[in-house]
């Protein structure tokens, strides 16, 4: 094994670590929610949750990285060694969302294609549905592979592969020293066209226009919670190996708040875009936002190309908005699957372009699952129940277990004596008491909730073996792979002392 | 749009990219790494 890789940069860090956290949640989650839970007067629970969950866990994550040099298997086992089930429950769950990211992320840019040419016609609903997934009556309903999404799904794993095997700096570095100023400078160029647009200033007006009533419901502030914890890429490995590969003597808590404040700009940006165009889709059509609001899938491939249809130069925005989508999708895929392959070769002594290899073998055959015709009920249901379950499920643990039984001290002082400014009692509070109260809230909610009420109208057994199943697989994955590793230090022990 | 929604517009706007600045001007000042 050789001395581990650095990232060239700082620079080239927090635009990997800001592409990483930048993904589709931004343009498709973060606007609806804004307009749902209170329109401006949302933003202020979502600033609270900002500085009192997104920051602190983000400084936490990058300290452990950063401090044990490892992803995070690896790191979660050198600080105690019955804690390495919590770091393999992270890696299951970046390879549950690796696996189907990827076919959305394979849409985005067959997409980008289709829009040079509208080719989603007039009806973007029955293209999107039936002709370009040919989508299934359900999810039991598996169909055949679908060639044509298929296609693009193997190509994005060859871009995956392409990008990990040449390393951290040559591969990621350089992806998203190229991909992060594109990003920008697109979304940019998009927004002052569509800010311009007749009626935008109707969709901005529903967007930000504040409802104070709703910042004393709780449920405004849980959704805030949430989608501070689902937008930074938290608690699933991803900053814990990214920070793995930072200098010895690099700043933690000023890069990580960079992060979380450049993620968050990036989504009042899209906020603003995205309601620009649907205020003009609205005017357009005589309808009020609401028949034209959305939010996840439907927004991005059916409610977008409607709207970019009537608009002035259609093909030029139709393909920058799809590569800008592929483009925040392609930086986030590339993180969740270094996850993967970073604990391949740093638990297994793996030489980086084997594990590589193999894992994008492996991932591209489960991928090609999801291009089957009922391909995109199956990601519905396993996005709801590893989000819902496997990520917030192990982010209570990761934050309860390392701030009230593992080494929280250590870890700060190691923050405090090479950070640009220190984290103190506030910081410590967020995690030990505020963070599991939200968090434990929301686990709470959604399981009651999943329990009172079948998500979707899904077939039961649907929900079972695609939801249910998986959460249950991830608990006996991570403590089986913690139980083999104590067998193993056990027998090594034994062999020494004979 | 009414003036409020334009307020909240930019107070969003500024906490955030303002937030960010503050952090690079910070890194840019105490040269760290």
């Amino acid at each position: 094994m050789g001395k581990r890789e650095n990232w060239g940069t700082r620079m080239g860090f927090i635009f990997a670590a800001v592409g990483s956290a930048i993904g589709l949640g931004n343009i498709w989650r973060f606007p609806y929610l804004t307009y749902a839970n209170g329109g401006g007067a949302f933003l202020i629970p979502y600033f609270v949750a900002l500085l009192t969950a997104g920051i602190p866990i983000i400084i936490l994550e990058m300290a452990i990285g950063h401090k044990y040099k490892s992803s995070p298997v690896v790191a979660f086992s050198r600080m105690s060694k019955h804690a390495e089930w919590m770091g393999w429950m992270q890696v299951f769950i970046a390879f549950i969302i690796g696996i189907y990211y990827a076919v959305i992320v394979a849409w985005a840019l067959n997409f980008t294609l289709i829009a040079t040419k509208l080719g989603w016609g007039t009806n973007t609903t029955s293209f999107f549905y039936n002709h370009f997934l040919h989508v299934s009556s359900g999810p039991l309903v598996l169909g055949g592979i679908v060639p044509n999404l298929a296609i693009f799904a193997i190509i994005t794993w060859l871009l995956i592969w392409i990008t990990l095997f040449s390393g951290i700096r040559k591969g990621i570095e350089f992806i998203s020293k190229i991909f992060m100023p594109i990003l920008f400078v697109g979304l940019i160029i998009i927004l002052i066209r569509v800010v311009t647009l007749k009626g935008a200033g109707y969709g901005l007006e529903w967007l930000f226009n504040p409802h104070f009533d709703s910042i004393f419901e709780f449920k405004t502030w849980t959704a805030a919670y949430g989608q501070i914890f689902f937008s930074l890429s938290i608690c699933y490995g991803i900053i814990i190996a990214y920070s793995s590969y930072l200098h010895d003597r690099s700043d933690i808590a000023n890069n990580a708040t960079m992060t979380a404040f450049i993620n968050c700009g990036f989504s009042v940006l899209s906020a603003i875009l995205i309601f620009s165009v649907l205020g003009y889709a609205a005017t357009q059509q005589g309808v009020a936002i609401k028949d034209v609001a959305g939010s996840g899938i439907g927004l991005a491939f059916i409610s977008i190309p409607m709207a970019i249809n009537m608009m002035p130069a259609p093909k030029v925005i139709g393909t920058l908005f799809f590569l800008a989508l592929f483009v925040a999708g392609f930086t986030s895929i590339i993180s969740i699957v270094e996850v993967c392959c970073s604990t391949i070769i740093d638990k297994y002594k793996m030489n980086r372009r084997v594990a590589v290899s193999i894992f994008c073998f492996v991932g591209c055959c489960f991928t090609l699952v999801f291009t089957a015709k009922g391909g995109v009920h199956i990601l519905d249901i396993v996005d709801h129940f590893i989000n819902n379950f496997g990520i917030v499920f192990a982010g209570i643990i990761e934050i309860v277990f390392v701030s009230w039984f593992l080494k929280l001290d250590a870890i700060k002082e190691h923050i405090n004596r090479r950070s640009d400014f220190t984290v103190g009692l506030l910081w410590t509070f967020c995690l030990k008491y505020l963070i599991p109260i939200f968090l434990g809230y929301m686990a709470i909610g959604n399981l009651v909730e999943e329990l009172t009420t079948s998500y979707g109208n899904y077939a039961k057994q649907a929900i079972f073996y695609y939801g249910w199943a998986i959460v249950i697989v991830m608990i006996l994955f991570s403590f089986s792979m913690q139980y083999i590793s104590l067998k193993k230090q056990r027998a090594k022990i034994n062999e020494v002392s004979k | 749009m009414s003036l409020t929604a334009i307020i909240f517009m930019i107070f969003a706007l500024v906490v955030t990219w303002g937030g960010a600045t503050l952090c690079i001007t910070i890194a840019i000042k105490k040269k760290s790494k």
